[in-house]
């Protein structure tokens, strides 16, 4: 009641006239005008489809090797041709894809949105002792270069974690962390969270920042609303477009960033399929990709497409959504 | 200005302690045995014992830190644990001085047509050209680096035969042109966006108006007044890829075999040397906070608002 108050008074004759629209449906409906935006939503959107709905979609099993028919080109039984093992390039790529949906999503729901939205509000915030902790933390993140931080987590990190998950598979007789690659994904996961909290926190903060000291939350607060609940219904509101942009371009960063470490043999282990490993596997750690890009173009091609696709989807929707959500270009 | 400049100054040696400490730990919990790595499968324990004393690894982890960190200071990153005999400076010197060869020239091809097309880009907006722009660069942008690097060997190395495939000659030597561009051809698009998004800000500033008014020829308008100030915002993201310079470049390295910086840390990584990887993160956090420092030096001179605040 209080906040819907202070809101109505503020806002009373714009928000008459757009009465029942949010600020998705709003920014939805600019988007539908912007064709390259939205073609590059329906190809993240088919994209992310195409991973989750692998084991629908799949034609081989993506490990199912068949030694009479290796590095075959594309015919019905294989709709992109087979590797050097013999196995189904098409089901390895949808597997494949599948493995960065994970790790994208696992990011951004814990590195991004958890850490990064939640400290960033709070060193904004509540400013002080908060925002010099967070802040210089983010600063010994952000000093290490990242590349090699990220393996040189990826590296030392994986062995203690499986032995640690092995330990407890054993004595409590819970089974399956392993065999399932969630161990895999928590550790890719863990090597990109300093890639993806502390810019989403520096934006968060930076956004915080210019509006705490702004007459509607200064009014919240004398109406005695919680914090809590200031910062959900108020704040976070108020800087959800800068957020989203940003989320989007680190959506593409993230998705390069996994592809690399499978391609380095740190992501996920094989059997299980992903981008990195596939282009890997098929340019033998890149020392013969020109070999292969002669000879077996499909191979490469395939996965590269999804890849450059993807990152490329990311960067102009981010793009579109930056004119469509940002109040002095639209 | 002054006390946040003493502040940032004061700063700077507590965060590369801290960061020290972090790949210290990494390094010290990490898999892999360096003793192993030194001896092979079959080593006799009194062997390895005699060289765990030798390389200090009996002392407590607190202890080998500190004696890094009084070498480090003094400019001595310890001895390799792979490449015996041979200290970490002496492998370390010779390839920082490669990658900082390949990525400068990495840079200007990002600067030189990152920078002009973001403002021509922007000069145009309204017009298809500045999409095309965009478009044309972020799909560059989008494109890895394990189909830029093959591509352009089988093209320009292979087919045309215009340059070698690989191999490493120094600066004006013609097979740093194509890693060059394999590193530099991505970055073009970060270039675009900003020039593009500064430059479209200081278009809509009451003084282009002004200048254009007091019957300024374009060229001036365009360059004094325009590209300049647009130019500021700049600055920043040229702190960072000259601290990324030194970091050298990992798969674009590998691909193209250049013994920099990227190559050995990936080595490294794998081999569990853990003072060269010590001494690369480093080096590089060092680099990365003293180039921000500058940038920060260079905007009060280069914007005197930020000077009289």
């Amino acid at each position: 009641m209080a906040d819907e108050l202070t809101a109505t008074t503020q806002t009373s004759a714009s928000a008459r006239s757009v009465r029942g629209r949010s600020l998705f449906t709003l920014a939805m409906a600019r988007l539908t005008r912007k064709k390259l935006g939205m073609i590059a939503l329906i190809v993240i959107v088919l994209i992310y489809l195409a991973g989750i709905f692998a084991p629908l979609l799949d034609t081989h099993g993506y490990s199912e090797t068949n030694l009479l028919r290796t590095q075959e080109g594309p015919d019905f039984e294989n709709f992109l041709g087979t590797d050097r093992l013999g196995r189904d390039t098409y089901t390895r790529l949808l597997w494949g894809i599948q493995t960065t949906v994970i790790v994208t999503i696992a990011t951004l729901l814990t590195g991004s949105i958890v850490l990064g939205v939640s400290l960033g509000m709070a060193a904004g915030y509540f400013r002080g002792f908060y925002d010099t902790v967070i802040s210089r933390v983010g600063e010994i993140t952000s000093a290490f270069p990242d590349i090699l931080l990220i393996i040189l987590l990826a590296a030392t990190v994986r062995p203690r974690v499986l032995d640690l998950v092995r330990d407890f598979e054993d004595s409590t007789g819970f089974t399956g962390f392993i065999s399932s690659g969630f161990v895999d994904f928590f550790v890719i996961g863990l090597a990109l969270l300093p890639l993806s909290w502390f810019g989403t926190m520096r934006l968060v903060r930076g956004q915080v920042l210019q509006i705490r000291d702004a007459d509607y939350i200064e009014a919240a607060r004398a109406m005695g609303v919680s914090t809590p609940r200031i910062l959900v219904r108020h704040v976070l509101p108020n800087i959800i477009s800068p957020l989203i942009v940003t989320l989007s371009f680190g959506m593409g960063a993230v998705a390069g960033t996994e592809i690399a470490l499978s391609f380095f043999g740190l992501g996920v282990q094989p059997p299980r399929p992903s981008l990195g490993i596939m282009i890997a596997e098929a340019t033998g750690r890149g020392s013969t990709a020109t070999s292969v890009l002669t000879q077996h173009p499909e191979q490469l091609l395939a996965p590269i497409a999804v890849v450059w696709l993807l990152i490329f989807a990311w960067n102009i929707l981010g793009d579109a959504l930056t004119d469509v959500l940002n109040p002095r270009s639209r | 200005m002054l006390a946040y400049m003493i502040r940032r100054l004061l700063w700077t040696p507590v965060l590369l302690v801290i960061v020290s400490i972090i790949v210290f730990v990494l390094g010290t919990y990490g898999p892999g045995d360096p003793v192993e790595v030194r001896l092979g499968q079959n080593y006799s324990p009194e062997a390895a014992e005699r060289l765990r004393e030798q390389m200090g690894l009996n002392d407590p982890v607190g202890v080998q830190w500190a004696r890094y960190v009084w070498g480090a200071v003094r400019g001595d990153f310890g001895e390799s644990f792979v490449f015996q005999g041979r200290s970490v400076s002496e492998i370390l010197g010779p390839r920082l001085w490669v990658s900082a060869q390949l990525n400068l020239a990495a840079f200007l091809i990002t600067f030189v047509f990152g920078v002009p097309l973001g403002f021509y880009a922007a000069k145009r907006q309204g017009t298809w050209k500045d999409p095309g722009v965009v478009i044309s660069t972020l799909a560059l942008f989008a494109l890895p680096v394990f189909i830029i690097a093959p591509f352009l060997i089988w093209v320009f190395a292979l087919r045309l035969d215009w340059v070698p495939v690989s191999g490493w000659g120094g600066f004006f030597d013609a097979r740093i042109i194509l890693p060059a561009v394999t590193i530099g051809v991505p970055g073009i698009a970060v270039f675009v966006r900003l020039m593009r998004a500064s430059t479209l800000d200081v278009l809509g500033q009451e003084y282009i108006r002004t200048a254009r008014a007091k019957g300024l020829s374009e060229l001036v308008v365009n360059y004094r007044h325009i590209a300049r100030n647009a130019f500021i915002p700049i600055l920043t993201i040229l702190g960072f890829t000259f601290a990324g310079l030194f970091t050298g470049s990992l798969i674009t390295e590998l691909m193209f075999g250049i013994p920099g910086l990227g190559r050995i840390s990936l080595d490294s990584i794998f081999a569990r040397d853990f003072p060269v990887i010590t001494a690369i993160v480093l080096i590089g956090a060092s680099m990365l906070v003293i180039a921000n420092l500058l940038i920060d030096f260079l905007y009060t001179i280069v914007d005197p608002r930020i000077r009289l605040q």
